[in-house]
């Protein structure tokens, strides 16, 4: 049910950013063309955590990068503050990703272990002439205090001397280090512990407060999505399946992934185990994604229409859209 | 009921430059015939130190071992190299965290799989594959003649854990040593391959000791649980009991800690201030004091010994949660 549309779309003139029809696809043969997403649209309002959950391979990071020209899509308008970044000459596009900053996965290894902490968040400032040498210090040393670590202590290590939780707050004050009005994080917990995955969504929850960011929230853990979204877009081999927010989508999900991706989160009490069925195996290729609706091949609701016809999003609630033939009601 | 594995006074310290690392400090666990024990704790708890070293497989200068293993009526630590080998496969055997880097990435399928039986079972090549294909379908791989001819690299992360998983049950074992199964994989799939431990564990009559850092994980899958923390256990009881009636505010905080979805969105996550103590200077006092919203000064100072309910719940702990001063 995987499938397009506009429904969700808001059109309001706080919208920060505005993503129409993108389509990014890599060819990696001749005749071997992987669609990584197709056809997406999606709006961000100011000070809004758009957070976009699926499986391994559903396209997200990709989404997130041709965001940030990282590369530029194949089609598709990216509008931030009104300019479309897919036009801009390579020198304007430069100094527009000033405001959009990204914060990876693996914390250690987005580091540069060669350089100390220092080195790592002066290295924006420094490009972008922003002060003298005095008033970059001060920056860093506001910067490191804001998110938790002490800048004595830390600004002539390395990164491979820090733990992951304190390189991803390091990876967090390099991010703010311009001022961005965006931040695209990316599976920013999913390599650390539980206990440091709390402190990290927290710290992230506070900096948003306190830089009045925006932000759009990449995980395949629903759990931890809940705590940070204001809306929540599931996505499925390169396609929207439902936009909601985050009460909606959990209390009463209309999309038949959007179930089993809920129903697959372990719950940590032995008294409430669920005996419901699982989803079966797993994404088809996204080289050769299914006809009409692409989660059918593993969907218990499928019917020939879905194999026929690609579901168009459409509103079931108030704020909440479902591209589906049959959603749950 | 008897213990299939049986660790007692277990320590392990590395020699690092640094000084002595205590990985391991005193731990006892029973592993009873025909049960799942989970360990839980964080990075650097010495969960996979414990599991390995019961196996045998820690060796080297760097590395000092005391304290007993018994397995199955053997005594691991008096036995040499050889013939604790010979118990991999059809006594024990382990599933890693990665399935990325853990399966040969040169050689097929069919070839790491068979592998086993010939060597332990002393199966003809031709019967070999045949039972590995049998292996394959009995982990739910569809196609499986066709996966035994492939390599690693041709396979997503969910089937080469169900490959692991074939390898691992080939021979039969008696203890299945499961280390952070589904931590490197997606939701989706950590269900499916949870699933499957359990049919298995069902069907094979076969014990298992679940490494892992998520409480959610050891919920629905273990009968007891053990959490360590900072080289030693600090909580043991059956997994209801442990949910319904923690002893350790360490347990709590973890439990606390982690994003549920049943939490109103936007609130903030209970966290545990700080990380785990350094391994090479372990301090007087309780390990987990100075992260430890319920310490007092007594905590600081003495190290709390194990303690046992009379029910068998134990708990390192000077001020155990619901237990009346």
């Amino acid at each position: 049910m995987a499938g397009s549309g506009t429904a969700h779309m808001r059109n309001t003139v706080d919208a920060v950013l505005t993503v129409r029809d993108l389509t990014v696809e890599f060819r990696i043969a001749k005749d071997k063309i992987v669609k990584a997403v197709s056809g997406l649209s999606f709006d961000l309002v100011k000070g809004e955590t758009l957070a976009i959950v699926g499986e391994s391979g559903c396209g997200k990071t990709t989404l997130a990068r041709a965001v940030l020209q990282l590369p530029p899509p194949n089609s598709g308008e990216v509008v931030l503050d009104g300019t479309d970044l897919t036009l801009l000459p390579k020198e304007n596009l430069r100094s527009a990703r000033t405001t959009m900053q990204m914060i990876f996965q693996d914390p250690i290894s987005s580091l540069d272990p060669r350089m100390t902490v220092h080195q790592l968040i002066d290295e924006p400032l420094e490009i972008w002439d922003r002060g003298t040498r005095a008033e970059r210090d001060e920056r860093i040393n506001n910067l490191l205090n804001n998110v938790g670590l002490e800048p004595e202590l830390v600004l002539n290590r390395r990164s491979y001397e820090f733990s992951g939780g304190q390189c991803q707050r390091i990876s967090i004050a390099r991010a703010l280090a311009l001022d961005p009005r965006m931040l695209i994080c990316d599976e920013p917990v999913s390599a650390l512990d539980v206990s440091i995955q709390a402190q990290i969504l927290n710290l992230l929850q506070d900096m948003k407060d306190r830089f009045g960011l925006t932000m759009i929230f990449i995980s395949h853990d629903l759990a931890v999505v809940k705590a940070v979204s204001n809306r929540v877009m599931v996505m499925y081999l390169g396609k929207i399946c439902e936009v909601a927010t985050p009460e909606a989508l959990y209390s009463k999900p209309a999309h038949h992934y959007t179930r089993a991706l809920l129903d697959s989160v372990p719950i940590a009490d032995p008294t409430r185990q669920r005996k419901t069925e699982l989803l079966q195996g797993e994404p088809p290729s996204p080289m050769n994604p299914p006809s009409g609706c692409r989660f059918r091949t593993r969907c218990a609701a499928a019917s020939v229409l879905c194999a026929d016809q690609e579901p168009q999003l459409h509103e079931v609630a108030p704020g909440q859209f479902v591209a589906c033939h049959h959603p749950i009601v | 009921m008897s213990s299939l594995l049986s660790v007692k006074n277990m320590s392990i310290n590395f020699d690092t430059p640094r000084g002595s690392l205590e990985a391991v400090r005193g731990v006892d666990i029973e592993i009873p015939a025909g049960t799942s024990v989970g360990v839980v704790g964080e990075s650097g708890s010495g969960k996979t130190v414990m599991c390995r070293a019961a196996m045998g497989l820690l060796q080297g200068s760097n590395v000092k071992r005391s304290g007993t293993v018994i397995f199955d009526g053997h005594e691991l630590t008096a036995m040499s190299k050889e013939e604790v080998r010979n118990l991999f496969g059809s006594g024990m055997a382990m599933i890693f965290q990665d399935p990325m880097t853990a399966l040969n990435p040169v050689r097929r399928i069919g070839s790491q799989l068979s592998e086993g039986l010939r060597v332990r079972l002393g199966m003809s090549k031709a019967d070999a594959l045949v039972r590995s294909k049998e292996l394959l379908e009995l982990v739910r791989i569809p196609n499986a003649a066709a996966i035994l001819k492939s390599f690693p690299y041709q396979l997503s992360g969910g089937m080469r854990q169900r490959v692991m998983i074939a390898i691992a049950i080939a021979c039969n074992p008696k203890l299945l040593f499961a280390d952070e199964p589904t931590t490197a994989l997606d939701v989706t799939v950590q269900a499916q391959i949870l699933q499957l431990l359990r049919e298995l564990r069902e069907d094979l009559k076969m014990s298992m000791v679940l490494v892992t850092h998520d409480l959610g994980v050891v919920a629905g899958n273990t009968d007891y649980v053990a959490v360590m923390y900072a080289g030693e256990i600090v909580e043991y009881a059956p997994t209801t009991k442990l949910f319904a009636d923690m002893r350790m505010p360490y347990t709590e905080a973890l439990l606390d800690s982690i994003p549920k979805i049943d939490h109103k969105s936007g609130t903030r996550l209970a966290m545990i201030a700080g990380r785990l103590p350094d391994p090479t200077d372990r301090g007087a006092g309780c390990s987990f004091a100075p992260r430890c919203k319920y310490a007092q000064e007594k905590c600081h100072k003495e190290h709390p010994e194990l303690k046992k309910d009379p029910d068998g719940h134990l708990y390192r702990c000077w001020f155990p949660i619901g237990v009346a001063k």
